[in-house]
């Protein structure tokens, strides 16, 4: 059997010979024809996975700052190189990058040929019919009484064209095709594969990513400043930000309560939060941990929850030296035991502010050191405890230098009260500071929710070209591409009709096809030639 | 307390262990049945080996194959069919155990380790049962029954939890979705495998037959030939790959739902990527000069053993978001 004139890649499959004495022209070609061939594609493809590997066994920047943080500590000499070799930004460094897009300039090289020679082939008419058929690898034949050669053909013609075959008619054969979708349908996956591709690249310039925690009764407004941290794509400007807010009128949290295995553990968080688009109405919504508000353009997603202790510091002379609700950290999942910083600036001396660090524990319990810890994560009025260590001092608010929120410096401030005598609030409770330093009280413990907000254009380009990617997939690996004929001949008073059939690449139901061919054929046929005088 | 469902669950998942290993004997008995028989048909084979050889090369071409494929005649095999019947039995006790388990918690069955391999691998066996209703593939039934009792033997001793509901991020249909046709790709691709690794020894056998050594393993006298083995495991294989194709998209629109990123490179994704990406090169090493064949067959394998990694490995040792228990806290 001949290679077939629209064999797809043998243009592709052919190594190419290197010849000693090469131009610089000739050395270009090679070269092109080298990184394009299915070789050069394969053993990419192959790097592609190996060098995605490292990315999963040291931790990210994108995925896990502080796990590189944590990474840097334990093996300084280590990260050092690894650095160097961009180990933590994997997925953007140059060796990373460098193979993807070469595979990707061999997809290209390789697909508009492709293009062109299918392009060519789908207004081709199938190819002629073999003389033979008896080394095909299904045929058949039978003898039909009652026919004319042409009604056979005519019926023939018409079979074939019902099950969707290309044919032409070469004398008294017809030649069919069918399964042009299959080199279609591959030739659209690897193009929409560069539309993916592209799509996340210059969509990525125009999205952003923002941060915030907001406890619940305060509100949110897109701007720039009101985030705690906003990640913006390359071609970001103001003005990318849609003008809304949101204020997070409350937080419902469910825990676990009857199965002992899994007590306390959430089992739903529901956001209730209040929109309000310029000129618009105060719009409420729900916002959930798979369900995100879409708004202006942006979706917010309630990302994580905490405990925002409400707390009011006053002076001696009864004037306030903060007051508000303080977003504290929670250290552990399943009781809620939370870590927070309060700072009580305007004491009326920039030398003596207050500082104060400790634990907020949900539903206390006493250990029996004396140390406390929480046993369910949902906050009681008279379970929940509030223990902090008091510094004396300047709290570091003025500097103008951004400091995490999380972390009070105490260089050069005095305790007041330590771990042994802490702080000991419950809700509702006022404790009088000693160094006539004043007075705190807990008025309440709020929920926080941590949202995030991002912006992305070009999802919906993504999904198309996803979408295409996956048709061409399918379509390219489970249409069968045949090749079918029929031949007639007059055989003294009756006609004698062969069929056959083949297949490109693997196909299980080349024989059943054929076969079926020869039935509906049959069917087609006037009613004296439906029963075949003999089959051979 | 302990969840008196989970309990009887647990209950049948090990008789269904027990059943299949005795499926496993009946199958392993088979195959030394086979090397046994195979000697008489030993000449026949080396014929047929002969021109297999002699047919490679050709790549995309609309070739005919040299000898029409001879359909397996299922003959009787009184050993192979009680490995059957066992492992049918073994599969209803195996999924009662992961609906009563369904049951006990409320929700699907594969929402931790232990129960995702508890239905992964009642998947398996279930394309395994439902492939052999169309092709003979009772000369597998040593290693999947083989594999699964490893598996489940492992997941019952090591992963076992007891119920819990599921955390707020894990409560998403296209999780289901994503797990669920996760597990029927894995089920695929432990087929395409194990009929890769018998394409391997098929070769070195008729290597050893054209060397003129002696026969080391007859049974494989018995089995189609390396030919026949590969195409089956490619278009198992093709199934395999179009549904960890959906496997990937499902999970990073999940992604998107619940972090509000589609695609992060989390270790999770990292790995579901490689898998694919070693699976789309397994598919185009079969229309690649040179790799076909032999290449290819080892491709799938390396594909299969990232699908046991990332399952064994990935999900045990390494972090990542999918391995949080609740909802990442606050920053
Ligand atoms: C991003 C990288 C690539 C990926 C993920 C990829 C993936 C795939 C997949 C999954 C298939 C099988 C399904 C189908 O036929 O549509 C395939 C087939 C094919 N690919 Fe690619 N491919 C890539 C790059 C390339 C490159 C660079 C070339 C050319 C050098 C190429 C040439 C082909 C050819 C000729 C086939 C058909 C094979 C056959 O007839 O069985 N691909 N590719």
């Amino acid at each position: 059997m001949s290679r077939p004139s629209d064999a797809q890649n043998s243009f592709a499959d052919d190594a190419p010979v290197v010849n000693p004495r090469l131009g610089a022209l000739e050395w270009v070609r090679w070269g092109w024809r080298t990184l394009t061939s299915m070789r050069t594609a394969l053993l990419l493809l192959l790097a592609l996975a190996v060098a995605a590997v490292p990315g999963s066994l040291i931790p990210q920047h994108s995925s896990d700052p502080n796990g590189v943080i944590q990474y840097q500590q334990a093996n300084p000499g280590l990260s050092k190189v690894v650095d160097a070799l961009q180990g933590f930004d994997v997925y953007t460094s140059f060796w990373f990058s460098a193979i993807y897009l070469l595979l990707f300039i061999s997809l290209i090289g390789c697909v508009v040929p492709r293009l062109k020679h299918h392009w060519k082939a789908l207004r081709k008419a199938p190819p002629r019919t073999p003389s033979r058929f008896t080394q095909l690898p299904a045929s058949s034949s039978a003898v039909l009484p009652g026919v004319t050669v042409a009604q056979a053909m005519d019926a023939a013609e018409r079979v074939l064209r019902s099950a969707r075959y290309r044919t032409a008619r070469y004398g008294d054969s017809v030649s069919a095709e069918r399964g042009y979708l299959r080199e279609s349908g591959n030739l659209l996956f690897h193009s929409a594969l560069v539309g993916v591709l592209l799509a996340v690249f210059v969509g990525g310039g125009f999205t952003y990513t923002g941060q915030k925690i907001l406890p619940a009764g305060q509100t949110f407004v897109n701007l720039q400043t009101s985030y705690d941290s906003l990640n913006p794509g390359r071609f970001f400007s103001d003005d990318s930000l849609a003008p809304y807010s949101l204020r997070l009128d409350r937080l419902d949290v469910k825990y676990e309560q009857q199965n002992v295995a899994a007590l306390g553990q959430p089992l739903d968080y529901t956001a209730h939060v209040t929109t309000l688009l310029p000129n618009g109405k105060p719009e409420q919504h729900v916002i959930k941990v798979n369900d995100p508000l879409e708004i202006a353009g942006t979706s917010v997603y309630l990302l994580g929850n905490g405990y925002a202790p409400d707390i009011t510091v006053r002076n001696t002379d009864g004037s306030i030296a903060f007051q508000g609700a303080v977003p504290f950290r929670p250290t552990e999942g399943t009781t809620m035991t939370s870590l927070g910083v309060v700072k009580a600036p305007d004491t009326g001396n920039p030398k003596k502010q207050i500082g104060m660090v400790g634990f907020l524990y949900p539903t206390a319990a006493e250990r029996t050191d004396g140390s406390f810890t929480s046993i369910f994560p949902s906050v009681g009025r008279s379970q929940t405890l509030l223990s902090m260590q008091v510094f004396e001092g300047d709290v570091g608010l003025d500097a103008g230098t951004p400091k995490n929120v999380y972390e009070l410096d105490t260089t050069g401030m005095k305790q007041v009260m330590g771990i042994k005598n802490p702080l000991q609030l419950k809700i509702g409770e006022t404790r009088t500071l000693p160094d006539g330093l004043g007075s705190v009280t807990l008025n309440g413990v709020d929920r926080y929710a941590a949202f995030d907000i991002h912006h992305d254009p070009s999802q919906g380009l993504v999904a198309l070209f996803v979408g295409l990617a996956v048709l061409g997939l399918i379509t390219s690996l489970l249409v069968p591409r045949r090749r079918m004929w029929i031949k007639v001949r007059q055989e003294g008073d009756d006609v004698l009709v062969e069929y056959a059939g083949l297949a490109r690449g693997d196909d299980p139901n080349l024989v059943r096809a054929v076969s079926e061919l020869e039935r509906n054929h049959h069917a087609q046929l006037p009613a004296a030639a439906r029963e075949p005088a003999a089959v051979r | 307390m302990v969840n008196p469902l989970d309990q009887i669950s647990e209950l049948l998942l090990i008789s269904a262990i027990v059943v299949y290993a005795i499926a496993f004997i009946a199958f392993a008995l088979d195959l030394a049945r086979r090397s046994a028989e195979s000697q008489a048909q030993v000449d026949l084979v080396r014929r047929q080996d002969a021109v297999v050889g002699s047919s490679r090369g050709g790549t995309a071409l609309l070739e005919a194959p040299p000898a029409p494929p001879a359909a397996p005649t299922r003959s009787r095999r009184p050993a192979a069919r009680t490995g059957i019947a066992l492992t049918l039995i073994g599969a209803a006790l195996h999924a009662s155990a992961a609906v009563l388990r369904g049951t006990a918690a409320g929700r699907v069955p594969w929402a931790n380790m232990y129960e995702f391999a508890m239905t992964g691998t009642l998947i398996m066996v279930v394309v395994f049962l439902v492939a052999q209703t169309r092709l003979d593939l009772r000369f597998l039934g040593a290693p999947i029954t083989g594999l699964v009792v490893l598996l489940l033997g492992i997941s019952t001793v090591s992963f076992h939890v007891a119920v819990s509901p599921l955390p707020p991020a894990l409560q998403s249909y296209w999780l289901v979705l994503h797990v669920l046709v996760a597990m029927l790709g894995t089920g695929f691709f432990t087929l395409a495998g194990a009929l890769s690794a018998v394409q391997l020894l098929q070769v070195r056998r008729s290597r050893r037959a054209e060397s003129g050594r002696p026969e080391r393993m007859k049974l494989l006298a018995t089995i189609p030939d390396a030919e026949r083995l590969e195409n089956l495991a490619y278009r198992i294989s093709v199934v395999g790959f179009i549904l960890w194709t959906f496997t990937l998209i499902a999970g990073a629109i999940w992604a998107n739902h619940a972090w509000g990123r589609y695609w992060g490179w989390d270790t999770k994704e990292v790995w579901t990527f490689i898998i694919w990406v070693v699976y789309a090169g397994y598919l185009h090493a079969r229309a690649t000069l040179g790799w076909r064949g032999t290449g290819s067959a080892w491709l799938n394998l390396i594909g299969y053993a990232c699908i046991l990694f990332n399952f064994g490995v990935v999900n045990v040792f390494f972090h990542g978001l999918h391995s949080y228990s609740g909802l990442p806290t606050g920053q």
